[in-house]
């Protein structure tokens, strides 16, 4: 099964990829901005600063989701010696760390107007922050390490202590008393959302996706090239 | 219609200040990404062009070496 994982493989796609999703992210996103600072409605209590949620959520769902993405992919790299998935993983972390920084930047701007501060160290800001720091660690460990087997084992690590923040972040609305609400849309139960807002911000994670999955595709293309340069070097 | 649409009931400045940086952060990391991209691919093509005949068709005939001569212009 892992054949399929090979470069020469995956760079056939990869390659020419990259200019269909700019375009579908292009239109997607821009539906997503009208949908979100136009038509959809304001809010009964935050009124118009409700909007800041459709940059906020999408933003913060993605840097979880491909911080776990990365955890996955190292874990069964690791186990398996399966190094593309390394390469797959570090393309990812840099829209990972741009979506959380994005995250917390917007949560401080829709903190003034609603809870009257720009910053509180309340469990779920700060345990954001420690993701970036996350990433910040995984980003810089493949700088620090020359030697790549080194580079695998101590990234993997930062992804194993990374991952248990993750929970922590879904949950830390439940498990303390927060400045944030509890979560309005839930895969299990009736979401408390209305569909009016609801749409807006499917359209604008959707959008956020295709943007994560447009910088995976030319970070990997790089990282590609990259190795494609060594091995004329040694030609 | 166009001041209700940049004012916002006051909320305005935090709602396009939000935006605005999802927008700057999108621009800029795409922007590093690409030049990042197009450097490396321009050192690959600078590096094939200075290997002599025996080496570049040795070199041609892996299929990566391929696709990314025949990517000018990717995105």
């Amino acid at each position: 099964m892992f054949k399929y994982f090979e470069p020469n493989k995956i760079f056939l796609v990869t390659s020419k990829a990259p200019k269909y999703v700019l375009f579908l992210f292009i239109v997607i996103f821009s539906i997503g901005l009208a949908e979100a600072l136009i038509l959809s409605p304001e809010d009964y209590k935050q009124s118009h600063s409700v909007r800041i949620m459709y940059v906020h959520v999408p933003a913060a769902w993605i840097s979880l989701g491909t911080f776990s993405a990365i955890t996955l992919l190292s874990l069964v790299g690791y186990i398996f010696k399966i190094r593309n998935f390394f390469l797959i993983s570090k393309s990812l972390a840099p829209s990972g760390l741009v979506f959380n920084i994005i995250a917390l930047v917007t949560g401080a701007i829709w903190g003034k107007p609603t809870w009257g501060t720009w910053w509180a160290w309340d469990a779920r800001i700060t345990s954001m922050l420690i993701l970036a720091l996350f990433y910040i660690m995984y980003l810089v460990a493949w700088r620090i390490f020359e030697n790549k087997d080194k580079a695998f084992k101590v990234t993997t690590i930062i992804t194993i202590f990374g991952i248990i923040n993750v929970p922590i972040i879904k949950y830390s609305v439940d498990w303390w008393n927060t400045l944030h609400q509890p979560a309005s849309i839930s895969m299990l139960s009736e979401s408390s959302i209305h569909v009016s807002m609801m749409t807006p911000l499917l359209i604008m994670t959707a959008a956020f996706a295709l943007f994560s999955l447009l910088i995976f595709l030319m970070k990997y293309n790089t990282e590609l090239i990259k190795i494609k340069n060594k091995g004329l070097d040694r030609l | 219609m166009i001041n209700d649409l940049i004012y916002m009931n006051g909320y305005g400045l935090y709602v396009w200040s939000a935006f605005s940086f999802t927008l700057i952060s999108f621009t800029s990391l795409f922007v590093i990404v690409k030049i990042q991209y197009t450097k490396e691919r321009n050192k690959f093509v600078a590096k094939f062009g200075l290997l002599n005949s025996e080496r570049a068709a040795f070199a041609k005939t892996q299929s990566i070496n391929k696709e990314i001569l025949s990517n000018t212009s990717n995105i």
